[in-house]
């Protein structure tokens, strides 16, 4: 038998390409976290068809959810979604599914910061307390700490994310995600190949930086032919990782904090973990990073925010759910860290 | 005398006796992290390219420490010590009219530095010195670069505004509108116009702002 809980909290996530849902107790227990994502038939996301793959699978999703978690819809206290930052057709449907949800059970509606729940699910799952965390996927390159009373944003992509870039570059370079297997992967895997280093553009401006040249960069290496795929992933890789860990390492020393967590979906990625992980070393931090189901786009993380945040009272009325497609991470008062 | 002043992210920074002179031992570590072809390219660069870029701002009436030795197989730079405190340290316990008055000096450097081509690269309230005689020296430019391209400009201002917006949250907006003031002195008004409207697009394009 469960033990008495609080309440529940069903948090939606459609941000981008992922439909997820996840159901997490007020102590934080996560009972159930559910995605279905959209894989476009080529080229990269398609706003409005992810948005369609997200309204076919959305009752699916949510009634897996209940069925994992082992509850009845009625016994959720509290309905939350990812308000933004995200695409705006994608995001609407989720808002319209959990707007339909809390209207239909009369529960409280939260919309969570998508930035913030990717850093509080990654503290829960991975102890850390007080993090410098680097943030990086698809859509979003940031590096951001705690600092009175929200996570501040201490460096951030100028133009496009790494993930992004990693993505396009794979598809110039004609690779195709397969099952289980996403883009960064495969070019993680082709790296691990390369042998000899080409330079390319590292361009860190303080604790900011841009991908764009590194990209077209990369791509002209590909058109040129003079060398070996290896060698360009390779190359590729070790710089944009190091600019990356470059930044981290500024925040680092700036704030002096104990932690660094790595999040998103470019987590996964093993070169970019060992990186970190020698640079935290060097600054006696601990390094955390967030395993692959809570570092990618999650419902259990949107849960989680949700429980956090109607805690502290910050839950909307539905005619004000509106989604924020540009909601920054440093916009949120966060009052529950406490350090 | 051998004392380790500070660690940085980049680089560490000894306070040393050198022949009967107090002086700053710059030295670039190597970066584990990165593979060493990588690494030994960047610290050269680096190393190289910041005493240049130091020269150029002297030049420009921007007082920066004068340097004594640049070894660049050691990744070292021997400079002088300047006496002062950081800005970071004072900023927040000056009155209202000191801190304006200060970050319109800071405001009138930059515009000198932009002037004469140079992009400072990371102008934090860290890499500002306050000396007791009230100058102000500028340090840290190990991510400078010469540019007169607007875009450059604006990344380097926008740079100084998310710094004090990180670490002096209360007085942010006021430091930085008293930075652009004193930059206008030296920049004049239509270029920092441009200025400031670069800046807007420049913190719409860092992905989410609201008012986009």
């Amino acid at each position: 038998m469960r033990k008495v809980q609080e309440g529940y909290c069903l948090g939606i996530e459609s941000t981008a390409d992922d439909f997820g849902v996840g159901i997490t107790s007020f102590d934080g227990e996560i009972l159930a976290n559910v995605n279905d994502a959209y894989i476009p038939e080529k080229g990269g996301i398609h706003p409005r068809e992810a948005s369609r793959h997200h309204a076919t699978v959305a009752d699916k999703v949510i009634a897996e959810a209940f069925k994992k978690a082992g509850i009845k819809p009625k016994e959720i206290s509290v309905v939350a979604f990812s308000q933004g930052p995200g695409l705006g057709p994608c995001l609407r449907v989720g808002a319209t599914a959990a707007r339909a949800l809390a209207s239909y059970l009369n529960k409280p509606l939260v919309g969570v910061n998508h930035c913030l729940a990717h850093i509080e699910i990654g503290k829960i799952v991975s102890g850390a307390r007080d993090p410098v965390t680097l943030y990086v996927s698809g859509g979003n390159t940031i590096v951001a700490a705690f600092e009175a009373k929200r996570y501040r944003i201490f460096g951030e992509t100028l133009d496009i994310a790494v993930g992004n870039c990693l993505d396009v570059f794979a598809r110039e370079a004609g690779l195709r995600p397969r099952a289980n297997k996403p883009l960064g992967a495969i070019v993680e895997e082709i790296a691990r190949k390369g042998k000899t280093f080409i330079p390319l553009p590292y361009t860190v401006k303080g604790m900011d930086l841009s991908f764009s040249g590194l990209l077209t960069a990369a791509i002209n290496l590909l058109h040129e032919g003079k060398y070996s795929l290896e060698d360009v992933c390779f190359s590729f890789q070790e710089v944009a990782f190091s600019m990356l860990t470059e930044v981290t390492e500024r925040a680092l020393a700036h704030t002096e904090k104990p932690e660094v967590l790595l999040t998103g979906g470019v987590a996964a990625n093993k070169r970019l973990q060992k990186m970190l992980k020698i640079m935290a070393e060097e600054h006696d931090a601990h390094f955390c990073v967030v395993p692959k189901e809570y570092a990618t786009d999650n419902g259990a993380m949107i849960a989680w925010t949700g429980v956090l945040c109607y805690k502290h009272g910050m839950n909307i009325p539905i005619e004000r759910s509106f989604v924020r497609l540009k909601w920054r991470l440093d916009e949120v008062e966060v009052p529950w860290v406490e350090l | 005398m051998n004392v380790l002043i500070k660690k940085g992210a980049e680089a560490s920074i000894y306070l040393r006796d050198w022949h009967g002179r107090k002086v700053i031992f710059k030295k670039r570590h190597p970066k584990r992290y990165r593979i060493p072809e990588l690494d030994k390219t960047i610290q050269i660069q680096r190393t190289k390219h910041e005493p240049q870029m130091m020269n150029k701002a002297k030049r420009a009436g921007v007082p920066t420490p004068i340097i004594f030795l640049v070894d660049l197989k050691e990744a070292t730079i021997i400079m002088e010590f300047v006496e002062g405190k950081q800005i970071k340290q004072v900023l927040n316990s000056l009155t209202s009219e000191e801190r304006i008055n200060l970050c319109r000096q800071i405001g009138r450097l930059v515009g000198k530095l932009h002037k004469n081509s140079i992009i400072h690269g990371d102008l934090t309230t860290s890499n500002m010195i306050l000396t007791p005689y009230g100058n102000i020296v500028f340090i840290d430019f190990g991510l400078s670069e010469l540019s007169v391209e607007l875009e450059a400009r604006g990344v380097d201002l926008h740079l100084m505004k998310r710094a004090l917006a990180s670490t002096h949250y209360k007085y942010a907006d006021e430091c930085f509108s008293a930075i652009i003031d004193g930059y206008r002195e030296i920049m004049g008004d239509e270029n920092t116009r441009n200025i400031l409207d670069k800046i807007r697009e420049i913190e719409k394009r860092g992905r989410y702002v609201a008012e986009r």
